[in-house]
């Protein structure tokens, strides 16, 4: 469109303007090749003290904190030293979360629920982060922090009862599948709405402050959604308050079909968002389940002794699907999850345990199997509550409960209406009780 | 059958039975009692620490509270009511300022995406008990950025409570009721009538709250019920629906024309004392509502609907609308555009000619 500039410029002779519209390096059919990106070497950098000044450690907002080595050995400072048990529950969690999401991928396609949205590739992210945090720390997760909620212990039934929207659903078949809230284990609400969560966690952490509590708040958002206003007011607020919170970016390079490049990653790295705002950066190996670990580690320490907020961006890929809506090949190389070159956080921590003499791959198949048989078993028990779209759902008055605390008078005259609406609609199923069959 | 409540002079207990208060003074000694009953209370905003607000309605609570239980923010309302949110979720009741209802926009995906929504979502595992202070309307040459009231894009979001004071002692015993309850509550202070109430003639002089009988505010705790409308005044001939500025706006017009007026101030939109409505229109027979706000889908699209339907057969004329112009509001020509006594008179003429 040469000619439109030239009339654009109105004939002068200063350069005409051009819009740069960020493009991936790869699209489909293309030959992935990730050479490019500096990963640096495992054990490479030092650990910082978690009282460090943010200015005096910005160069860990553009390096990469890698633990495990490509002889799957722990390298370096930032070796979180955990036991082979604890190695292994880790392992272990993860490696659930895999068969987890293997499951319900299926079940959505086999028409059980509407929806739902893997993890795979990214499970230290939340695994290892996770069980870095003290129990009882509050976190206020994104939509693909399933690890957190597994490695806590909550049921899978409950889960599955959730995702299928069923009559056993705790959160009343309101939301959407795999938006779980689970007050019990400090596992906030899951909205739906992009990067929401980011200032509310630095609020809950502000609270914790107000009143001298000594638990602090994580929360989780990804690349993209870095680019909402949300996250900018919570980096400031975080700052502004030396709020004890964790800001941990999962950067999974894909949001749906937009690459980390429309949130601004051709020009610096999430990890580089915190100096701005005088806030400690770190900028991890989201593949390496030690790095990820101690990285969490870091920032909780320092957030639990007063230290102020810490931005985590961790370096990973989203190896399959944004959800069961999405088909990937549509927009990227299919070859970008076998050239990744940070691997896969499962079969790297496998492959460490394997090599410390702590593990092996009779153990290894055995567990995916038993991981495999217990989502199963969770299934079969969730699916007597029943499944999205076969009568079991909770009783229709449900759905105007909670709106407020009380019912006021609008929202009892509309659920008369419904209930009229449903014994027209539905005649069969029993017409007093409010509830479905 | 409710009997909306009547404004009396109360009867407090001892010598402070009389003390006279302006509307911001009022707002103060609300949050300065809930801050003493209830630890969990916090009250932040753009300017309300140190400073005490840009209207004041902050002053001396900081120094009187602490620094961590009345403190500034940035300026972010995003931030303000994303923090509160969290803050609700940790068990604290955050009392936020937004400075002006027209800065309240960047914040308005937390509060309609997110506080109205928590108890909901989490099948009330969390709740999101804040109350969002803002002084809203005109009439003060604010222009088109501080005269804003955009109260029906709140009434139209379920999970949200709107509160509209239109006296001091309204004022504080709603503000009272709305930190305690338990769901979000939108709390605009019709700021106009911040220092005292507001005829609509706008060349006249300003009368001070301290001849209104309504500036009686007693000491201590009280609390005015959310969803309970005020009888302003009783009569026989017209009902007039309004809230905030336009009540006294509108009892001037009424008195001046001598109309035998059934005033009703809504004090809530939601929710509505449907049932004082009713019970009004069915009695007049003819229905005024009074909004400063714009016209085209603003709250009286909403009251008039809902008294058409449910009054239908008790209706002598069409439901009149008195409103502010579908424009942003103008600076200079403030006057022209305010829904002011020729508007509202115009409006009751034609009523009362059917």
């Amino acid at each position: 469109m040469a000619g439109d500039s030239e009339v654009a410029s109105g004939g002068s002779n200063k350069p005409a303007l051009a819009l740069h519209v960020p493009e991936p390096k790869y699209r489909p059919g293309d030959t992935a090749d990730f050479s490019h990106i500096d990963i640096g070497e495992a054990g490479a950098l030092s650990r910082p003290d978690e009282a460090s000044a943010p200015a005096d450690m910005s160069d860990f907002a553009y390096s990469l904190v890698r633990v495990l080595g490509e002889d799957n050995q722990a390298h370096g400072a930032w070796d979180p030293k955990l036991d082979a048990d604890t190695l292994r529950t880790m392992l272990g969690n993860m490696a659930l979360v895999r068969a987890f999401d293997e499951r319900m991928f299926r079940g959505q396609r086999q028409g059980k629920t509407s929806f739902y949205m893997k993890c795979s590739g990214e499970e230290a992210t939340s695994v290892a982060a996770g069980m870095a945090l003290a129990s009882d720390d509050m976190v206020f997760p994104s939509y693909r922090q399933q690890g957190i909620l597994i490695s806590r212990g909550y049921p899978l039934v409950d889960m599955i009862n959730q995702i299928y929207s069923n009559k056993a659903d705790k959160l009343k078949g309101r939301q959407l599948p795999i938006m779980y809230s689970a007050r019990d284990y400090n596992f906030f609400s899951i909205s739906g709405n992009l990067a929401t969560q980011l200032p509310q966690a630095v609020g809950w952490s502000m609270a914790s402050a107000i009143k001298g509590d000594t638990r602090i708040a994580a929360t989780w958002v990804g690349e993209g959604s870095t680019a909402e206003g949300d996250f900018h007011s919570a980096c400031t607020f975080a700052t502004v308050y030396n709020a004890p919170v964790i800001l941990n970016v999962v950067n999974n390079q894909w949001a749906i079909s937009s690459f980390s490049g429309f949130a601004g990653s051709e020009r610096t790295t999430f990890a580089a968002r915190a100096l701005g705002y005088g806030m400690a950066g770190l900028r991890v190996d989201g593949n390496d389940a030690l790095a990820v670990f101690a990285a969490q580690q870091w920032a909780a320490n320092r957030a639990r002794s007063n230290g102020g907020p810490t931005l985590i961006e961790y370096f990973t890929y989203r190896a399959e699907g944004h959800s069961t809506s999405d088909d990937p090949s549509g927009y990227r190389s299919a070859q970008e999850q076998d050239e990744w070159p940070l691997g896969d956080p499962i079969t790297r921590l496998k492959d460490h345990l394997i090599a410390i003499g702590e593990w092996d791959e009779d153990r290894q198949a055995a567990m995916d199997q038993d991981c495999a048989d217990r989502v199963k078993a969770a299934t079969k028990e969730a699916e007597k509550n029943g499944i999205l779209g076969h009568g079991l759902h909770h009783p229709f008055r449900t759905m105007f409960e909670d709106v407020f605390e009380e019912l006021p008078w609008h929202l009892k005259e509309q659920a008369e209406q419904a209930t009229r609406e449903r014994e027209i609609k539905w005649p069969d199923e029993h017409p007093k009780d409010g509830a479905g069959k | 059958m409710s009997e909306p409540q009547m404004t009396q002079a109360p009867k407090a207990a001892g010598e402070n039975a009389e003390r006279r208060l302006n509307m911001i003074d009022a707002i103060n000694d609300a949050m300065d009692i809930m801050l003493e009953r209830d630890p969990d209370v916090i009250v932040m905003g753009e300017d309300v620490g140190y400073f005490g607000g840009v209207f004041r309605a902050t002053a001396g609570l900081q120094e009187k509270h602490g620094k961590t239980r009345v403190f500034d923010t940035p300026i972010s309302e995003c931030g303000i009511i994303g923090v509160a949110v969290g803050m609700g979720a940790y068990g604290l009741r955050p009392v936020p300022e937004i400075q002006f209802a027209d800065y309240i926009y960047p914040g308005l995906d937390q509060l309609v995406s997110e506080a109205a929504r928590l108890r909901y979502r989490s099948a009330t595992e969390f709740i999101a008990p804040m109350t969002v202070r803002s002084p809203f309307g005109g009439g003060i040459f604010g222009g088109q950025t501080h005269s804003q009231s955009p109260e029906a894009m709140f009434t139209h979001v379920s999970g949200l409570k709107t509160v509209i004071p239109a006296t001091p002692y309204d004022a504080k015993g709603l503000l009272i009721a709305a930190i305690e309850d338990n769901d979000p509550v939108i709390f605009f202070e019709p700021k106009r009538i911040y220092n005292g109430p507001f005829s609509g003639y706008y060349d006249k002089p300003v009368e001070p709250w301290k001849k209104h009988k309504d500036s009686v505010v007693p000491e201590g705790y009280y609390r005015i019920p959310l969803g309970k409308a005020r009888h302003v005044a009783q009569g026989e001939a017209l009902t007039v629906l309004a809230y905030g500025t336009m009540v006294h706006v509108a009892e001037a017009v009424c008195a001046n024309k001598g109309i035998d007026a059934d005033i009703l101030d809504l004090r809530t939109l939601v929710p509505l004392d449907i049932e004082a409505i009713e019970a009004s229109v069915e009695k007049t027979g003819r229905c005024l509502i009074v909004h400063e706000a714009t016209r085209t889908s603003g709250f009286g699209a909403e009251l008039s609907a809902l008294v058409t339907e449910r009054c239908f057969y008790h209706l002598e004329a069409p439901v009149e609308r008195v409103t502010g112009f579908d424009t942003p509001y103008p600076h200079s020509l403030e006057w022209a555009y305010f829904p002011g006594p020729v508007r509202i008179g115009e409006a009751i003429d034609k009523i009362m000619s059917e």
